[in-house]
């Protein structure tokens, strides 16, 4: 079964050294979980690319774009993210905020995410659990215990150190990715230890597990019955 | 079919000009457009209800209620009446009023307000939006439908033998159309009473709106009011009209450019292609509208929105006038032509359910037939009807 891994990338340059990073962390993650007997397809998103239409669902109040629809319902849909952006006055850029900020509320519920980021110096290194890990946290994505920073200086050293986190990192999400849902539904409380069942992806129904995912492109398949809405409500 | 316009009644600086009106004399002007479109051959005049600058309309029946002296044939709605954060005894008494001093032409859409602060502002939680529009409705139903009601709920004081006065106009509640743009529980609750649904489609694409209509559609018939097609549609719309395009275009432009919610954003020709926003000629924009029928089905009521982004009071009486001139009558026979047979044209009105008689569902405050086997609560739902 091929797993499905998407990059979000928050560069403004071209060619950027975050997308840069983000193809190289990808890359290990595709060898890790080919490693574990699966494959992997990887798609690239550059937010430079929706810097407009991100603006426009900002000062509209989420008007429909139909580019951005697509972008969130690849998001939701995957197995696994890696969300690199580089640092700017000390956090992530506004360009990176503004994608998660039309996300859905449920966009990323136990979805798998590494976060990385770049920076012109290394004393930013704590973005990665100051700013990035609360921001996933928040949206009850699965952050992985390591992140991968990379400051220019980086680039010009002997390239050990920065590889063994890129490699511990994807090893932490391709084992996330390939991981199997365990134990049985039916004895579960609503989320714990389910593997992700993305809403947009038929597994829409089922309130056992994580289905609570979705891309919130689409109206949410099941209704909830009235009788069940005015329960409490009606006077009596 | 229905036709008309409806007013948010915002005060916006003219961007061509720089002016911006009173409060008095937007309020005034909210009241010509309503005279122009009886003159003009509309249907309906709906009021907006807004609790924060820069809008007026913050008592919609003092409103409609002096529209009501001033006119014969024309219907008033409200876009929308705040079922949240109002006192649902206030808006029993207060539309019923309306409903006797109109002779009947009065209709309501519940809406759950948008603007945060408003909530608290009126004692409320914007938190509780759904459960509130949910339990006010349904007391808002008992009021207008049983002489005494006892009542203790979640969110408002207990009633014990509490009677609305007036009750309402020949004994038969005003209609009710909900409106929602995203949420399926208000499309749900629109179809389990099978009062009407409103989708203000203005900022949305047709395809987003033909989902939730389609599922209110559905439920509909689920709670056996009707076939699906027979269910009751309101949509929006939003154009504007010359002789030309390029002349629409260049008059409208600075106005869009520089419209409230969406100006300063995305170009009007990406609006226009996203919504139903349309700025051209009369035949486009019939041609656009007509089309929306093949995506939500045959409906019934169609409300402009005609006076905003600070368009000037001349500009907008003419727009009117082509509305009610050039653009309905052709809507109207066009709708009308493709409409089957047994879907209604209008929506039910004052006279329409006081021909329905003693055992109209209308006059039941739960009405849904629930089948048995899909709902455990069928039986109760069927036996609190009353």
């Amino acid at each position: 079964m091929t797993r499905h891994l998407v990059v979000i990338a928050a560069g403004l340059s071209n060619p950027s050294t975050t997308s840069l990073l983000g193809e190289r962390i990808a890359d290990a993650v595709t060898a890790q979980v080919g490693g574990r007997g699966e494959s992997v397809s990887v798609e690239y998103i550059e937010l430079r690319d929706l810097a407009v239409n991100l603006a426009h669902a900002m000062t509209t109040g989420g008007l429909p774009d139909p580019v951005l629809d697509q972008v969130k319902r690849t998001v939701s849909a995957a197995d696994g993210l890696i969300a690199v952006t580089p640092v700017f006055k000390a956090s992530y850029t506004g360009l990176f905020k503004s994608f998660f900020d039309v996300l859905d509320q449920d966009a990323l519920v136990d979805m798998p995410v590494l976060i990385g980021a770049t920076a012109g110096t290394p004393r930013h290194s704590l973005v990665l659990d100051y700013a990035l890990r609360p921001l996933f946290t928040y949206m009850h994505a699965t952050v992985l215990p390591t992140g991968v920073f990379a400051a220019t200086e980086d680039f010009g050293a002997d390239g050990s150190e920065l590889e063994r986190r890129i490699n511990r990192a994807a090893g932490e999400l391709a084992t996330a990715m390939v991981s199997t849902q365990t134990g049985v539904a039916g004895f579960m409380q609503e989320g714990l230890g389910a593997g992700p069942v993305p809403a947009d992806q038929g597994g829409a129904s089922s309130s056992v597990g994580g289905a609570r995912r979705q891309s919130g492109t689409e109206l949410k398949p099941a209704v909830t019955d009235f009788t069940t809405l005015l329960r409490g409500h009606d006077g009596s | 079919m229905q036709f008309g316009i409806f007013s948010v009644g915002d005060v916006t600086t003219d961007p061509t000009n720089g002016t911006t009106p009173t409060e008095g004399r937007r309020i005034q002007a909210m009241t010509k457009y309503a005279l122009k479109a009886e003159e003009v051959g509309l249907d309906v005049f709906a009021t907006g209800e807004h609790h924060n600058p820069p809008f007026v309309p913050s008592s919609p029946t003092t409103h409609l209620g002096y529209l009501a002296a001033q006119t014969t044939n024309l219907k008033f709605s409200t876009a929308t009446t705040l079922i949240t954060t109002n006192d649902p005894v206030k808006i029993a008494e207060d539309y019923a009023f309306l409903q006797h001093i109109s002779g009947g032409r009065v209709d309501l859409t519940m809406g759950r307000g948008n603007t945060g602060p408003v909530y608290p502002w009126f004692g409320k939680d914007i938190r509780d939006g759904i459960p509130l529009a949910i339990e006010n409705y349904h007391l808002l139903r008992k009021l207008w439908r049983e002489p005494v009601v006892n009542w203790s709920g979640k969110f408002r004081t207990p009633l014990q033998n509490y009677t609305s006065t007036p009750a309402p106009l020949d004994g038969v509640p005003p209609f009710v159309w909900h409106g929602s743009i995203r949420s399926t529980e208000i499309a749900e609750q629109a179809a389990y009473y099978g009062d009407g649904f409103f989708h203000n489609n203005i900022f949305w694409n047709i395809e987003h709106t033909a989902q939730m209509v389609n599922l209110y559609r559905q439920r509909f018939e689920h709670y056996g009011h009707g076939s699906a097609d027979q269910a009751i549609v309101g949509l929006g719309g939003q154009v504007f009209a010359a002789s030309t395009e390029a002349e629409a275009k260049r008059i409208f432009r600075p106005y869009f450019d520089n419209a409230p919610v969406y100006g300063h954003g995305p170009s009007m020709e990406d609006f226009t292609r996203a919504t139903p926003l349309t700025v051209g000629t009369v035949d486009q924009i019939i041609e656009r509208y007509l089309g929306y029928a093949d995506q939500v089905g045959d409906f019934q009521r169609l409300l402009f929105l005609t006076d905003h982004a600070g368009l000037p009071e001349e500009m907008v009486l003419e727009q009117i006038e082509i509305l009610g001139k050039e653009i309905v009558p052709v809507l109207r026979t066009e709708f009308e032509r493709r409409r089957p047979a047994h879907v209604p044209s209008d929506p039910p009105t004052h006279a329409s359910l006081v021909a329905q008689g003693p055992d109209s569902p209308h006059l039941k405050v739960t009405n849904a037939v629930v089948p048995d086997s899909t709902n455990d609560d069928a039986a109760h739902t069927q036996g609190v009807a009353r």
